[in-house]
């Protein structure tokens, strides 16, 4: 049973390479709790920058630190980053391309019974729509180290989201398959494809066992990378097998399902179900309640796929 | 010494060429802001086509990013770019748009959407205090861009963090799109807002490169806080028939207003030398 969550992967990573690298700095929102980045904060206060509750400047304090050769490492909660401060995401960091990397902690519906003020069931379709805006959600932990460790090699824009709650593991430790913006293959399969992003992987591989049993040979992509999204792995599902099934923490507008579905439609038209939150509040509850309401559940990929199937 | 006076009204020329030429562009505020933009980039600024790259450059952002004209015509007068560009402002698939650009050269972010400019330019002053890096940073803001909350936020960082290194200024010309900043949205007052939230107040005549040059030394020696520089413009200035008037904010002239804009700058000119 892990019992780390990927946000405090993030706060070990950065904190672990600020120790050699001097530039790297980090930003909060009064957000130090809730994004685990207290060790940073404590082993270089120095390269920690506070802003109160006040997200523009946040993003715009970022950027203007990157210009000066600074590498800006944000984290807020996805539900503000991504609304309230867009319009600073769009101008200051993804047209005037500068070196922040935006985190946006306790994503999706993590703060399931605060309602819709603080949910960002909508984080891909606005982050995404920004032009040179790159925009991540990785499954478990060990992906969120492997990326991260990629994202400290480049100079570019990027949102990335990661959920509050712990993960169980999608990967083995010391063994971890990861490119950077190649979508990771979970589960081989040649019948059908599950393709997911964030925490719905593990649903996801966990459904693909239970078809198994079946004997339906189920491939689960892990889209961790939603934009620029892995063109070639999904026509390559789209050409192998029959279906593809998307699932994600997110409606089902301009979300990774809608980008999965324009691709397929345009090259290579195969039937295409998105599981995803609907256009509406959602209802309160704990995480994992609200993903069985509205059947982001192994159970309910497993019936899908079963169904399309026949 | 260059005669700066004679100076600004070649480069309201040039900025009244390029909005004749493109149709397009800001030429009230063009207008007020030309003697700070001057006294920055001619008297302060630590700044030219030559250090463009040096971290210990001077940085400048132009918050009221639709006074892009006035910033091109006094980048290219400091040669960061042929004057010859100018020509392209506004034209198809130039890269002299309008708004402040960072792939001209000299341009540090893009900019025009208000409010924005304050907050980058504290991140540049904390980056400058990590760095233990000499640079100043600067940036201007429009009197009718104070509405927005986010430069209260910027505001509000910058004296928590005593950033002594950035110099705001606001360019007072007291008109916006829709008329006196007054009857849109207060703006009155300055003095007593920036200073509650602990910055430094001075006071210049804005179309007065003296009366500029001296603030900003001023500026540069006040200690443990930032300074706020209300720069008292008159929008249009230089020309009488758009001094003052809010429809100018972004009218193109005909050319009949461009032959008289473009005489009356000449004789300006020829009194200042």
């Amino acid at each position: 049973m892990n019992k780390i969550p990927n946000r405090q992967v993030i706060c070990d990573v950065l904190t672990e390479r600020a120790n050699s690298d001097p530039d790297i700095v980090v930003l909060c929102s009064d957000s130090r709790g809730s994004a685990s980045m207290g060790d940073f904060v404590k082993a270089h206060p120095d390269q920690f920058v506070e802003t109160g509750i006040a997200e523009q400047n946040l993003i715009s304090i970022a950027a203007g630190l990157a210009s000066c050769g600074k590498k800006s490492y944000v984290a807020s909660p996805a539900s503000f980053l991504s609304t309230r401060s867009m319009e600073q995401a769009k101008v200051d960091v993804a047209y005037s391309n500068t070196n922040v990397k935006l985190i946006g902690i306790s994503g999706g519906i993590s703060y399931g019974a605060l309602g819709m003020t603080h949910h960002s069931a909508t984080d891909i379709a606005t982050m995404g729509s920004i032009p040179n805006m790159r925009v991540y959600l990785p499954s478990d932990r060990l992906q969120t180290k492997q990326l991260f460790e990629a994202l400290l090699k480049d100079t570019k824009p990027a949102y990335i989201r990661v959920g509050r709650g712990t993960v169980e593991d999608v990967y083995e430790e010391g063994k971890v398959p990861f490119e950077m913006d190649k979508a990771t293959t979970v589960t081989e399969g040649n019948d059908i494809t599950i393709i997911a992003c964030g925490e719905m992987v593990k649903p996801a591989q966990e459904a693909a066992a239970a078809l198994k049993g079946q004997n339906v040979s189920c491939r689960v992509l892990d889209m961790y990378c939603v934009k620029p999204i892995d063109k070639e792995a999904i026509l390559k599902a789209a050409n192998e097998t029959k279906a593809i099934l998307t699932i994600e923490e997110h409606t089902s507008i301009g979300g990774m399902g809608a980008m999965v579905s324009q691709i397929v439609a345009a090259n290579c038209p195969k039937k295409v179900i998105n599981i995803a939150l609907p256009d509406a509040p959602v209802i309160a509850g704990k995480s994992n309640e609200v993903f069985a309401y509205y059947g982001l559940t192994k159970e309910n990929l497993v019936k899908t796929a079963l169904e399309l199937m026949v | 010494m260059e005669n700066l006076k004679a100076k600004s009204f070649e480069i309201r020329q040039d900025i009244l060429d390029i909005i004749y030429t493109s149709k397009a562009g800001h030429i009230g505020g063009d207008f007020s802001v030309c003697d700070i933009l001057i006294t920055l980039y001619y008297k302060q600024m630590n700044i030219s086509p030559e250090n463009i790259h040096n971290n210990d450059r001077d940085r400048f952002i132009l918050s009221k990013g639709h006074s892009v004209e006035a910033l091109y015509a006094v980048l290219a007068s400091r040669g960061f770019f042929p004057k010859e560009d100018l020509k392209t402002v506004s034209q198809y698939n130039s890269k002299y748009i309008g708004h402040p650009n960072n792939k001209v050269n000299g341009i540090e972010m893009n900019s025009g959407s208000l409010g924005h400019g304050l907050s980058v330019c504290v991140g540049m002053a904390l980056a400058g205090k990590m760095n233990k890096a000499s640079y100043r940073v600067y940036t201007v803001m429009g009197d009718g861009e104070l509405a927005e909350g986010s430069v209260w936020e910027g505001a509000m960082a910058a004296g928590h963090y005593k950033l002594d290194n950035l110099t705001a200024v606001v360019d007072r010309n007291r008109l916006q799109i829709s008329g006196s900043t007054e009857d849109v949205m207060t703006q009155d007052s300055q003095d007593e807002r920036w200073k509650a939230f602990g910055w430094e107040v001075l006071h210049a005549v804005g179309n007065d490169i003296d009366s500029l040059n001296e603030a900003f030394e001023k500026a540069k020696i006040i200690k443990g806080k930032p300074t706020m520089i209300i720069a008292d413009t008159i929008k249009g200035y230089g020309v009488s028939f758009m001094q003052n008037s809010a429809p100018w904010h972004h009218k193109v002239p005909t050319a009949e207003e461009y032959k008289q804009a473009t005489e009356e700058l000449a004789k300006r000119r020829n009194e200042a030398l």
